[in-house]
Order: structure tokens, then sequence, then C-alpha cells
């Protein structure tokens, strides 16, 4: 059970046999920064993308495009799934996936809008929820870390049972929400100063994150594991137990996430967090997180969530149908990759 | 008391669709047994021969097929020689083949079949009709008339028409009308019949432009999200229709948010929220275009009367159609009570 080697088994499918990227750590703190300022190049090319949305948004809808409601509708879309793709940086970052979010976001919302829960009130339904994620997210971890599944097998599972388990108890019906202090905090009387409280939530989150992974034992482990595992266990470092941690913390977000789709769309339905997994996974890896480990990035996972909401939100507000939008959503994600494949090889040679 | 429910039940039905003269008919209502002017033996609530139906429906995971599994089931409940067989939901094609050709084996009276995709499910609907067992298809169609004795579904054409109509009605004075339209899963064939629908029937209206329509995907998730967007990009519209009650309790959600109210709002589907909603008459919320799921009870007694050798009262007919086509009717405070019982949640 406790023999050094399990560990190292454990990052190995995920790798491939592939060798440690170590040059990668380095190159981290290498020519690829700016001095001065604790960026990425890659998140400056993907800000550029962004940059590029925002004037074509701006030049093709002016009107609807440019105005504060708008930055806000951006903004409160990019919320829900950017909670959940700062959990999922964390666990890619250690060479792990975890495919069950939008199951995990399922079953928390609906666990939290039953009948039952909704009589405990506003805090009886954030507790809920927040158990639920954390409880989901602890046996993946556990088949993980000490179950020594691949993450790939763990989490699919996971995400089977949990939808299943969520149309159990909603039994395909839409939950709706009563509790008036849950529904008031998606309106715009308690926005502060323009900005909605899902904002908030979801800036404390992505700060909260990047704290975390950037000035933390915990996110240096988490690098390291995800780097070579094999490497960070003789370093000294509890392989399993950072492991069991990074998916108990997706599954907390998925919580929080839950939560937050509960206020947002008033209701817990048991198709919510539909396809969240791979929204995740696509924001974090155009973002610049390596998808064999190693290396994330928080600010790049943000911003690769919000090139994705603006792609939407400029395509519903020209009126083009969902084909055009599928396509075209296919060719920007080529696109943005590519582009920042180049600019980050250019920064760092 | 559960002698005027299911009267209640009835009566809601028999408004609803065109299903209305074999419901009516084979409800204990004297009534309509007195009117009846069948050539042959009609089905009536009176215990018949015993008849096993097997039932095979998709995964019960959205509001309206909950509700068609519901309806069949009590519906069957409701005749004492009536066995209901049925199998696990599943929307996965190879499972639910599966599931049909287990009930040919066990040999069930009649089936029903809602398939989860009716031209995958066509080849099985033979096999049973070969075997000589009637198919009843409820809803979605099989590719060939050969799979099925008798058709039983929605008119999704119809139902985009008559949301179109209600609205041009409602707006046929107002000068430069703006509408907005928040549709079903793209991919679907419904989808593009509701939205034919919809364009036909607001052509009627030269004062009418639809300016806008995006795809949700049947979830309270996606209709917040389409509806915020189509709010953003139109700043003031006269009204929206909305093709599912279920993405509608998002919709109202985001309009709520945007704190928009100049506009009037249709649904589709009937779902008990959008009833409620309608009823109490505090939201945008107008209107909503039936897709009755009572189209199941329908099914299961036109399967019963298929296994009793019956014909339907009502009709002159001594055999039961081979195609019924449902009438969606729009459901506005006027008349919601005679529909509220048949909502869904």
């Amino acid at each position: 059970m406790t023999q050094p080697v399990s560990s190292a088994q454990q990052g190995g499918p995920d790798k491939g046999a592939a060798p440690a990227p170590v040059p990668e750590l380095r190159k981290k703190d290498g020519p690829a920064r700016i001095p001065g300022l604790r960026v990425d190049v890659r998140n400056l090319s993907l800000l550029g993308v962004l940059v590029v949305l925002v004037a074509v948004g701006g030049f093709t809808e002016p009107d609807a495009f440019l105005d504060t409601g708008n930055l806000q509708l951006i903004l409160t879309q990019s919320s829900v799934i950017g909670v959940v793709t700062v959990g999922m940086t964390f666990v890619i970052t250690s060479g792990g996936i975890d495919l069950s979010v939008g199951a995990m976001v399922a079953l928390a919302s609906v666990w939290a809008t039953t009948v039952a829960t909704q009589e405990y009130g506003f805090a009886g339904m954030l507790f809920t929820a927040v158990i639920v994620g954390l409880a989901a997210g602890l046996v993946n971890g556990m088949l993980i870390a000490y179950g020594r599944m691949v993450p790939f097998i763990a989490t699919l599972a996971m995400l089977a049972s949990a939808r299943g388990l969520a149309l159990q108890i909603t039994d395909g019906k839409t939950q709706i929400v009563t509790v008036k202090p849950v529904l008031d905090l998606g309106l715009p009387d308690s926005y502060v100063l323009g900005i909605p409280p899902l904002v908030m939530m979801f800036a404390a989150v992505t700060v909260v994150g990047w704290l975390v992974l950037n000035r933390t034992t915990f996110g240096r482990r988490t690098v390291a594991v995800g780097g070579n595992a094999e490497a960070a266990r003789l370093a000294g470092i509890d392989v399993r137990r950072q492991r069991l941690f990074l998916y108990l913390l997706s599954g907390l977000c998925c919580g929080i996430a839950a939560f937050m789709l509960i206020v947002l769309s008033g209701s817990g339905q048991n198709t919510n967090g539909n396809l969240y997994e791979l929204d995740a996974i696509a924001a974090a890896i155009i973002g610049g997180t390596l998808l064999s480990g190693g290396r994330g990035t928080i600010v790049g996972s943000v911003l690769g969530v919000l090139v994705f909401t603006t792609i939407t939100n400029i395509f519903a507000l020209n009126n083009l149908q969902s084909d055009v939008q599928q396509i075209a959503k296919g060719a920007i994600i080529v696109a943005a990759v590519l582009v920042q494949r180049r600019t980050s090889a250019h920064g760092e040679t | 008391m559960p002698e005027t429910s299911r009267r209640r039940l009835l009566f809601g039905t028999a408004a609803v669709s065109a299903g209305a003269l074999l419901t009516a008919c084979t409800s204990n209502d004297p009534k309509s047994e007195d009117t009846a002017r069948s050539a042959g033996p009609a089905a009536d609530n009176k215990p018949g021969k015993p008849v096993t139906i097997g039932f095979a429906g998709p995964q019960a995971d959205h509001g309206w097929l909950n509700a068609i599994n519901e309806n069949a089931k009590s519906r069957a409940a409701e005749y004492s020689e009536v066995k209901l067989e049925t199998t696990e939901g599943s929307n996965d094609t190879a499972a639910q083949i599966g599931q049909v050709k287990t009930l040919i084996n066990k040999k069930v009276d009649v089936l029903v079949i809602l398939p989860a995709d009716g031209k995958a499910l066509t080849q099985v609907g033979l096999e049973a009709m070969r075997a000589g067992i009637p198919v009843v298809n409820l809803d979605r169609i099989f590719a060939s008339p050969q799979a099925y004795r008798c058709w039983v579904g929605g008119d999704n054409y119809g139902m985009g028409l008559n949301a179109g109509t209600y609205i041009g009605e409602q707006l046929k004075d107002k000068a430069g009308a703006k509408v907005v339209e928040l549709a079903g899963i793209d991919n679907l064939e419904l989808t593009k019949q509701r939205s034919q629908g919809f364009a036909d029937a607001l052509k009627n209206y030269s004062n009418i432009e639809l300016v806008a329509r995006q795809a949700a995907d049947f979830t309270v998730e996606s209709g917040q999200a389409k509806m915020a967007q189509l709010l953003q990009a139109q700043k003031r519209i006269d009204a929206v229709w909305n093709h599912d009650d279920d993405q509608g309790v998002g919709a109202l959600r985001a309009i709520q948010q945007a704190g928009r109210d100049e506009f009037l709002m249709v649904g589709g589907a009937g779902a008990k929220s959008a009833m409620d909603a309608i009823k109490a008459d505090n939201s945008v919320l107008k209107a909503t275009v039936l897709y009755p799921p009572t189209m199941a009870a329908s099914a299961i007694d036109l399967a019963r009367a298929l296994a009793q050798g019956k014909g339907v009262s009502g009709l002159a007919e001594l055999e039961i159609p081979t195609s019924l086509t449902l009438y969606s009717a729009v459901v506005t405070k006027e008349n919601i009570d005679q529909y509220l019982p048949t909502g869904f949640s």
C-alpha cells in the first residue's frame, strides 16, 4: 500500500511516458516574463485576443456591446463557469483531470434546492451546496489518491453517478427556488457600485486561487506534483495527500459554483452544468495551463473563460444562430492557441 | 373524489386535443354514451378482455417526458383489466431497441413506443408489427408507416403557428412591432418546425418584425443565458415567444434581472410553473402554447382499444385512425383553469 512507486504510477497514465517537464518549470522564471509585471506572455497574448474581440463587438454592435449592462452581463455569465475553471486549473496543473465538474454542479444545485433544504433558508442552501461539492470531491480524491485509480476513470465514474443521483433527486423536475434572500442576490437591487454579487464571488475565488497557486507551499507542491510526481515524492511531498486535497478543492469550487448558478437561474435542475467539464478544460488550456501538468495559470484560465463568454455574447448580439456560433467557436479556439504558441515561443527564444 | 378528478382530467384533455373525441367517449360520463354513434363496438370504460400493454419511452430527464410517463401509468391504472409493462427509460438507441425486443419476446398484446430517435427505432417497430403486435407510435414518428398501426403526437408546426397568431392578434394595432424568439435545441427537427410555424404566422401581420432569434437547449440555465443576451441586444421589444416552459423559468429570471416589462411573453409546452404565472398574471408571461403530455394517456386508450378489437366512439369508423395529430391550444388567463390539471412540473 505504502510502496514509494505507487504515487509515481498514478501520475504516469495522464502524462504518458514523456520525460518530466522540469525545463518548463524553469522557463516560467525565465525570459517569458515581463519584468516588473508578473504576467506570463501567454496571458498577454490571450489578453490581445480579448482586445480584438472587444473591437469586433464594438464595431459590429456599438450600442448593445459597449455599455455597462453588457459588461455586467459578460462578467455574470462568466462567473459560474469561471469558479469551476479555477478549481479545474489546480487539478490540471497537478497532472490530473476532473471530468465530473458539471455533474457535481448539477448534484449540488439540485440537492440545495429540494423543498426540504429550502426550509433552512439561505444559509442552509449555501451550506448544502458546498458540502455536497466537497463530499463528491472527497470521493474523487480518495479514489484517485488512495484507490490508485486513474483520474480520468475515477472522475468519469463520478460524472455518471452524480448525474444519475441528481436525476433521482429531482425526478426530472425543475425545482423552483422560493427563498427570497437567495433570489434577491441575483437581482439588480443587490448590485454594489454596479457590481453584481456573483461577479464579486467570482473575483474573490480568482484572487484566493491565484494566491494559493502562486504564493503558498500548497501551490508550489501542486506544480511540483504535476511536473514530476516521483521527484516531488523524493523531495518529501506527500503526493497522495496533495492529490486528495486538489480534488477536494475542485469539489469545493463546484459547490460554490452550484450555489451561484442557483442564484443566477432561481432554480435547480438535473441538467445544470451541462458540459461544464469541456468548457472548463478548454478555458484552462487556451489560458496556458499545460494539460500534461507542471504549469498552471489562474489569470490565463480566467481570461480563457472571458474570451469564450465574450465570443458567445458577440454572436448573440449579432443574432447569429447556433450553427454559425459553433463553427466559429471551434475556429477561434484553434486560432487562439496557434497565436498563443507563436507569441510565447517567440518570447522564450 | 377520484371520480371527479378523473372527469376533470378528461375534460381538460378533451379541450386540448383532437383526441378529445376518443377520451370523452372512453369516459364514464353517460352523456358521451348517448351521443356516440359508432357503427361498431367502441371502447368504453367498462372492463373488457385482459390486455397487456408494453410501454417503452426515453429517459425522463426533462419535465415533459416525465409527465409522459406519469400520464401513461396513471391512465393504465384506471383500467382494471389493463396491465402495463414499462421498461427503464433510455436515451440510448441500442438500449431502447433491446427493451422493445424484450417486450416483443414477452408477447405483450400491444406496444406503445415513444422512441428516443424515431428513425433509428423504425426497424424494431417493423419487427413488432410482423410479430403480430400492433404498435402505437407516440409523438416521435417512425420512418415507415409499416412500423406502426397508429401514430399519435403533437403538432410542432401548429405550436409555432398558434403562438405566432396569438402574438399577432395582441400586437396587430401596433406599428413597427418587434418580436423575439427564444428557440429550443437547434439540431432537433421539432425546433425547426416550431420556428417555421412561428415565422409563417407572423407573415400574416405586416406590422410585426421578427428581430432576433437565439436557440437555448431546453434547460433553465441556457434559458437564462440566452434570454439575457437577447434582452441586451434588443433594447425595446413587444413580444417574445419561448419554445419551452422549462427554459422559460430561466428566461423569466433573466427578464426580472434585466428589469424589463415592456413586452408580453408566450411560453411553450405547458409546464405547471408557467400556468401558475399566467394565472397569477404578475409577470410578462401571458400565455403558453401546449404540447400536451396527455397524449400518453390517449396512446394508452388507443392501445387498449386496439388490443380489444374495438373502434372509438364518436366517429363513424369501425377501426381507430392511423394517425392523430393533437391540437396545440393557447392557454391564457381566460381559460387557464381548464388546463391547469394538465400542467407538469
